[in-house]
Parts: C-alpha cells; structure tokens; sequence
C-alpha cells in the first residue's frame, strides 16, 4: 500500500487489518502516535487524516488511501507544541501527543476557541495525570 | 562521615526498621523564599521530548529480533484450569510457550480473575494473542469469596487485624455529649496509567539480563529481578527514562516482567510483554474497597473525647491492608482512640497502592463523619477542625513542622463564599461548599545518592537512578542542582532511570523523590561548587566569576561532586497537612452532583518548583473528583466478574468535568528536615477532595453522602434520608 504520511509518500507491504497506528508506529517508528487503550477509548492515538482528528488505533492502514495523514512528528514547528510546554500541560506525557494533535486540529479550524469549544473538542482526550486545566491555558495562549 | 544508623523507614504509610548507612548533611537551608532558579517557576527539561513524541518509553521500544508476549489469564474469580499448550505452538510466528507452574508466577490454581495461566511469545503481537487464544484450556470453576464482612467473619485476611489504641476510648465515649455514628463506603478505583505495566527483557550474556520498564522504582524492579532469577543484582540492568504514569501500581516487577524473562531466555531474543488496556483494568492492581463503621463522641462545644474505628480493606487476593485508619488516629487531638482494621483476602485482583493508600480512603471517612458532627452541634465546620488542633502528634511527639493552622487560616477567603454560594441555589439546584482537612507522610528519607559532572563549557549533568513518572522530579533536580552550582538552569541536564548509570536513588512513589533525592543533589552540586572554587582561586578569578569562566581551561576534565541524603530529623514526625475548599451543586431532582470549585491549601516545606508544583495540586484534585463521582471498577455480586474493564465503561475524568481550581502552597522550609527543607507533594492533594466534596453536599442540601462514587443513586438515597430526617424532625415536609 501507498500512504502519504507528513508529507513523505511511502510503500508499506501491511497485512489487511494492519490498524493506522500500527501502520505508523511498527513499519514508520513514528511512536510519538501512542496506544494506550487500542479501542478508540482514550484519544492518546489522535493523528489527522486531511486536518480531521482520527483514532488511529480504530482506523484501518488500507482505508486512509489517498488521504494525507499527520502525526504528531509532522506538527514538530506548530506553535501548540511549544505552548503545551509553555503551560506546563503535561505531566507524563504519554497522552500528550495526542493532545496536541487534537488541539492543533481545534485551532486550525477555530483559531480562538472558546472555552467550551476546548472542552468539547478535548473530551475525546483523556489524561490521567490531569494535566487538563494547563491543557485549556495551553490552547487560549497557542498563539502567544 | 558515613555513619551506620538505625532508624524508621516509612513507605506509602507503612513503617519499617532498617540499618543504613548515611553520610551527615553539612549545608545550611537556603534561605526561605525563591533563590535564583529553585522556587521559580519551570517549565519541563522533558516537556519538548514528551509533548512532540520524542521521548521513547518502554511502549516505543524496538529491540532487533525482539518476540511479543500474550498472557492466557483467568476470566474467573475462582478455578482450577487445566492447559494443553500443544496448539498454540504449532500457530506461524509462535517461538515458545510456558504453562502454569514453569515460572512461579505462572498459576493453573486461579484465585482471582486475570489470574496468569500460561504465555506465548511469537514474531507478532497478532500473532501472539492468536496462539493464546488457541491454547486448550478447561476450567473447573469454584464459588468466589467477594464480600469482605464474609470474609472477616471467615478469618480470611491478609496479615493479623491490626488494633491500634490510646487513652480510654469506652472512658471518651461516656464523657461525650453528643456519639455520631455512621458508616462509610469506598469503591474499588483503578490507576488506569495511560502506558500499561510493560516489560522489554534481553539476557546480554547467560547471566546477565537488562530490563527496559514501565516502572516508579529500576532498583527495585533489580533486586527482585535479581531474586527471582537467582542472579547477582549487578547483573540485572533496569532501564526506565520515560514513563507513562504509574500512580503507586509500578513499584515492582509483576508477572509480566518474568514471563518475559523467561521467554527471552528460551528464545534467547529480547520479549516485549505489554498489558492491554483490559488487562491494566483487571490484574495490574486497584485502590481496593473499604468499609468504616465509624463513631465519633464529643462535648457540646466540639471536643473530641472519642474517636473508633472498624475497617475492613477489601484487600483482594494480595497485596496489604493499608492504613485507612491513619487520619483517625493521626489528625487530631483526641486523647481516646480505637480502630480496628481487617484485610479481608477476596477472590477479587490484588490491590496495589495508589497515590495516598488507606488515608484518601480514611479521610473520607473521618472528615465526612466530622462534618456530620459539626451538623448535630451547630459549629461551624472549620472551627470544629480548629478546636481539636494539636501542635504535637496526639501521641504527645513532635513534629518536625506543621503549619496546619496557617492553612486553616489561608483557606478562610475561600471559606467565607460559602454564604454567596448558597445564596445561588435554585428551587432544584442547591449549593453549598465543604472542607476537609489532609494529613500525610512525605518526608523522604535516605538512602538516595547523586553524581554531578561539569565539563569545560560549563554545563552540568546530574546522574541519579531514580525516575521521573510525570510528577517534574527531572526537573526539579535540574533546578537545585543550577541553584547550588549558579549555572542557569538551561545548562543542567539530569541523567536518570538506569541502574547501571547512576547510584542508588529511591522509588518514585510515597511523595519521597524531592524530599528524598534533592538534598542529594544538592550536597553533589556543593561538592562540585567547593572544587569550582577552589579552580578559581588558583586561576586567581574571584569567588563570583562564572562556573564557565572558571572551567573554561580545563579541556576534557571535569569537576565531579557526589552527594548523599543525610538523615531525617531523630524523634520527629515529619508529616504534609493542608485543607481543600469545595463548592459544588447539586440537582436535587435527578441527583447529579458538579463540583464547580476546589480551593487547595498546603504546605509541603519548600516548594523547588511552583509551576509543577500547581500542576501536581489540579492532578490529585482531578483524581480526586474521579474517585468522589465517577469512577467504580464493578463486578457482577454472583460471579465476581469484572465489569468495568474498558475506558468506555471505566468512567475517568475528561478536560469537560474540571472545575475551577485555585491552589497555594505555604512554601516555608521545613528547617529540621535536610539542606532543602522540602517534602513531597504528589499524594497530599488528592487526600482531602472526596471528603470535602461530600461535605459540601451536605451543606448544599443536608444529606449525608456516605458511599463512593456519589452516583446518582446514592446522591438521590442521600436526599430521601435526610427527606425522611426533616419530616420526623418537624412533622412536615422538608422544603428540599
């Protein structure tokens, strides 16, 4: 299969069934996409599939196909990254690439969301260290 | 000097006697107040690494040739299994399998569900877990024990019943005016780390293993490793430098590390054996249950004359019973106290600690019941609290510092809203805001030992073994190691999480990495600061010149400075206090509950970092609105199945249910305690929440919470008692 992933075109010889997120991280060691609960229940997967944030631990390598995908290695100068560091909005960290993917996806389509625009936009996201209130901060102030 | 001392050693709570060696700790505290880097606000050493997926943890780790583990584990609380493991290893991919009894870990004789039977290793995850489910396996299956009272009657515990008592407690009760009694319930919590316990083992010669972990303790995880495999500790390298939360569940090494041990060993290949998530949820430990038949007797004016006890932790198959009863006896000054804590040993999955064991538990209970004594008295909540205050332990000890009041009288602005919040009720939304007092461990102790090495430019690293689980401990050390040396703090790199590079430093857990591993960096940045100088006044620059100015010639020597942490203070407690303000709303109509405002106030000594310092606070708050609303792990009464095993159904806290959270730290030195007078923060803030959120119920609509999670179904029985209550009380209906 063909996959255009952060603007790099690759070939992948992936078995059907092989998932995104498996596609990413075992065959492209892009493991800044993280599992941490590999049934589209936490968010920490979140990667983008033309702008649009995706679970890719519940998408399938071969439905992407033409689309382009980013992950959280393709978002490496996007403000957002800086800014999470900035307020503080990790803890662990594991969840955090997902949230950054999540929340650069928010701003791109809503430059300054309000705050229930953040929270409904991060629901998807969990973060069991609670980083959340930094993660709302991190999202006003991405532009700062 | 070293010096050979025996001395207390207290974990999570639990206390035991111990010879170390420590070496005496010569610096002066630095003055109180922020320095030039510590007490400043700091952004993460990790952050970029963490938040652009950089950082490589144990789930990011690909070795050359490295095999996948799935785990056969028990579906039922109770069973003797029989296993054919034929079929699985004739599946492609699959390279060794090993059944119950090959590695001790390894059981067919399942006494609660996720119980490990058997495990292959195979090219693929997929196919893994393919040959797993092809494994022959029959269950004989046997009635559960799953409830604790049963098995408290059974003599079915973990360990003898723990009976702890001072003064007259029968005296205490006789001399009150007023005896409430109530009893209290807690549910079974779990960590649910976002990186499952996982495990990478390589055996690098026939004997010598390296292990990459998921882990809160590498020297830990080596010398059980070590023991288990019947090798020298130095032999056994543990390797952790990024981990996805761990919360009190990652302290040892689990059934997972030695399954891939042993599969490395047969396959001589490096065995990667990660939990799923399911697998977290059902057998990678819990905050068990309690239950707290409590009565409290007082005088009319709010002395406590008598506090008692019944608890009974509903431990689960092992695991310990923790000190839920620790606030009761610990908290105020009452001179007559009785409890009696059962571990009941459940066909349910082992407990493990979580983030303050037994005393967020305890809390609940005690504050809750405080509160309902407050009602019956007509006192004010705080000063209740105030009356019973003790400035020494209620043993008549010492504390190395305590500023309990000081909070009480920080959290008062908070307190005061109390009457403006209530005044926003509705007719079917009432408000009303509660407090609850925290008391907590988290001096630290020795041993822990850190290395400092500056080169010619300058820059410093520190190398300590110990982790850093998200809490900011990298950072932190960064930041006393740039205080002591007067480098900026961007040129500091702290070297951690491998035991063959580094000395000994204590687990990431208890609240103890600060206060524990701090002073040791700070002794080895002053070691490395007295040789700077000593460089400068042979190169003749003044005592002020730049660390860089002064190393500049050196080439490719380096300055190395070692340090240890002293000992704690002799005779003294050394404890954390702080108290949470809670407002909260409760629809009295369908019984849902919002908290829209936590107030947290403690004092934690000297605090190295208040950025990261305020994101620990809104975590263990966040936690804490879980534990008290949402979350439950369940299992089915009849079965002991477990129910809750998913994120779907496991009800986490998202960024939607945060309140408003306001937090201050005291930030005063605790002046007995070390070079740095700090103590850990990572438990205190989610001690006080659940209780101060009942208590505002309480306030907002005059029922009395006793079970969590305050479910709907509870919040709603709460509102009919105290429905039933009124109408008794005046014949009438109650205007709720």
């Amino acid at each position: 299969m063909r996959i255009d992933v952060n603007d790099h075109a690759y070939e992948l010889r992936c078995e059907v069934g092989t998932t995104l997120a498996e596609a990413l991280r075992d065959e492209l060691s892009l493991t800044g996409t993280k599992i941490a609960c590999g049934e589209g229940h936490c968010g920490a997967c979140t990667v983008l599939v033309d702008g649009t944030p995706v679970l890719s631990c519940i998408t399938l390598a071969h439905a992407v196909g033409d689309a382009k995908v980013t992950t959280v290695e393709g978002l490496r100068e996007h403000p957002m990254l800086r800014a999470f560091v900035r307020a503080d909005a990790l803890q662990c960290g594991f969840c955090t690439p997902g949230q950054v993917v999540s929340a650069v996806a928010l701003v791109e389509a809503t430059p300054d969301p309000t705050t229930e625009e953040i929270r409904h936009a991060m629901a998807g996201n969990l973060c069991r260290c609670g980083a959340y209130p930094k993660i709302e901060e991190a999202i006003r102030t991405w532009r700062d | 000097m070293a010096r050979l001392i025996r001395t207390e050693k207290e974990v999570e709570g639990r206390y035991e006697e111990v010879f170390i060696v420590v070496e005496e700790d010569a610096l002066e505290q630095w003055p109180a107040g922020p320095g030039e880097v510590v007490g400043r606000p700091a952004t993460r050493v990790d952050g970029f690494e963490r938040a652009s997926g950089q950082a490589v943890y144990t789930a990011d780790l690909r070795k050359p040739g490295m095999l996948h583990a799935a785990v056969l584990r028990s579906p039922h609380p109770r069973a003797r299994a029989t296993v054919d493991l034929s079929p699985a290893l004739s599946l492609p991919g699959v390279h060794a399998a090993v059944g119950p009894g090959e590695i001790e870990q390894l059981s067919a004789d399942c006494n609660y569900q996720g119980q490990a039977i058997a495990a292959v290793c195979a090219d693929t995850l997929a196919q893994a877990r393919a040959a797993v489910r092809a494994i022959r396996c029959d269950f004989e299956v046997l009635e559960p024990l799953l409830d604790p009272d049963e098995a408290v009657r059974r003599g079915e515990l973990l360990g003898d019943p723990r009976v702890r008592e001072r003064g007259d407690y029968e005296r205490g009760l006789s001399e009150a005016d007023v005896v409430v009694e109530a009893e209290y319930r807690t549910q079974v919590v779990l960590h649910n780390s976002l990186e499952t316990h996982q495990a990478v083992v390589e055996w690098t010669r026939e004997d010598a293993v390296e292990v990459h972990i998921s882990t809160q303790y590498v020297w830990g995880i080596r010398d059980a490793v070590a023991e288990g495999l019947g090798l020298p500790a130095d032999n056994v390298r543990v390797v952790c430098r990024y981990m996805g939360g761990g919360f009190g569940s990652k302290n040892s090494p689990d059934e997972y590390t030695f399954i891939a041990a042993e599969l490395a060993k047969r396959t001589r290949r490096p065995v990667k054996c990660a939990l799923t998530r399911r697998e977290e949820n059902t057998a990678a430990g819990n905050r068990n249950a309690t239950i707290q038949r409590l009565t409290v007797g007082a005088r009319s004016d709010g002395t406590l004359t008598a506090l008692g006890g019944e608890f009974v932790n509903a431990v689960g198959w092992g695991g310990w019973s923790s000190g839920t009863e620790g606030p009761m006896q610990m908290l105020y000054a009452c001179p007559n106290v009785k409890t009696t804590t059962h571990g009941a040993k459940l066909n349910l999955p082992p407990m493990k600690a979580f983030r303050a064991p037994g005393f967020v538990e305890g809390t609940f209970g005690l504050e809750a019941l405080l509160d309902e004594l407050a009602a019956k008295l007509d006192l004010d909540p705080l000063e209740l609290r105030r009356r019973n205050h003790t400035e020494q332990t209620p043993e008549g000890g010492e504390y190395s510092d305590k500023n309990l009041l000081e909070c009480y009288r920080r959290a008062e602005p908070h307190w005061a809203r109390r009457h403006e919040v209530r005044a926003r009720s509705t007719e079917t939304v009432k408000r009303g805001v509660g407090m609850a007092s925290q008391i907590w461990y988290g001096g630290g102790g020795p041993p822990s030992y850190a290395w400092v090495r500056v080169g010619s430019d300058g820059r410093a690293t520190v190398v300590t073994a110990m982790q850093d689980i998200g809490t900011g401990t990298r950072t932190a050390m960064a930041q006393i190691a740039a205080e002591e040396l007067r480098v900026p703090l961007e040129h500091v790199t702290v070297s951690l999480g491998d035991t063959d590079r580094g000395p000994y430093a204590t687990l990431s857990a208890g609240s103890s990495t600060t206060p524990s591993v701090g002073p040791a960096v700070r002794a080895a940045a002053a070691d490395a600061r007295a040789q700077i100088e000593e460089i400068a006044e042979q190169r003749g620059l003044s005592k002020d010149a730049s660390v860089a100015e002064v190393v500049d010639v050196l080439e490719d020597a380096q300055i190395l400075g070692k340090g240890a942490r002293g000992p704690n203070p002799t005779g003294m407690q050394v404890l954390t206090f702080g108290v949470q303000v809670a407002e909260v709303a409760v629809d009295v109509e369908t019984g849902e509950v919002w908290v829209e405002r936590i107030a947290a106030v403690h004092d934690v000594g000297r605090v190295i970092n208040p950025l990261g310092a305020s994101s620990q606070i809104e975590g263990g708050i966040i936690q804490g609105i879980g534990h008290t609303l949402s979350e439950e792990r369940l299992h089915d009464p009849a079965t002991g199945r477990l129910l809750t095993t998913t994120l779907d159904a496991y009800k986490l806290p998202t960024i939607a249910d945060v309140p408003e959270i306001v937090s201050e730290l005291l930030d005063v030195p605790d002046t007995h305690l070390t070079n740095l007078g700090s103590k850990g923060l990572g438990e205190p803030p989610i001690i006080p929440t659940a209780a101060a959120i009942a208590n505002a119920i309480r306030d907002a609509t005059g029922a009395d919470v006793r079970r969590l999670p305050i479910s709907r179904e509870e919040m709603l029985r709460a509102l009919r008692e105290a429905e039933a209550r009124q109408k008794e009380k005046v014949g009438a209906p109650a205007g709720v």
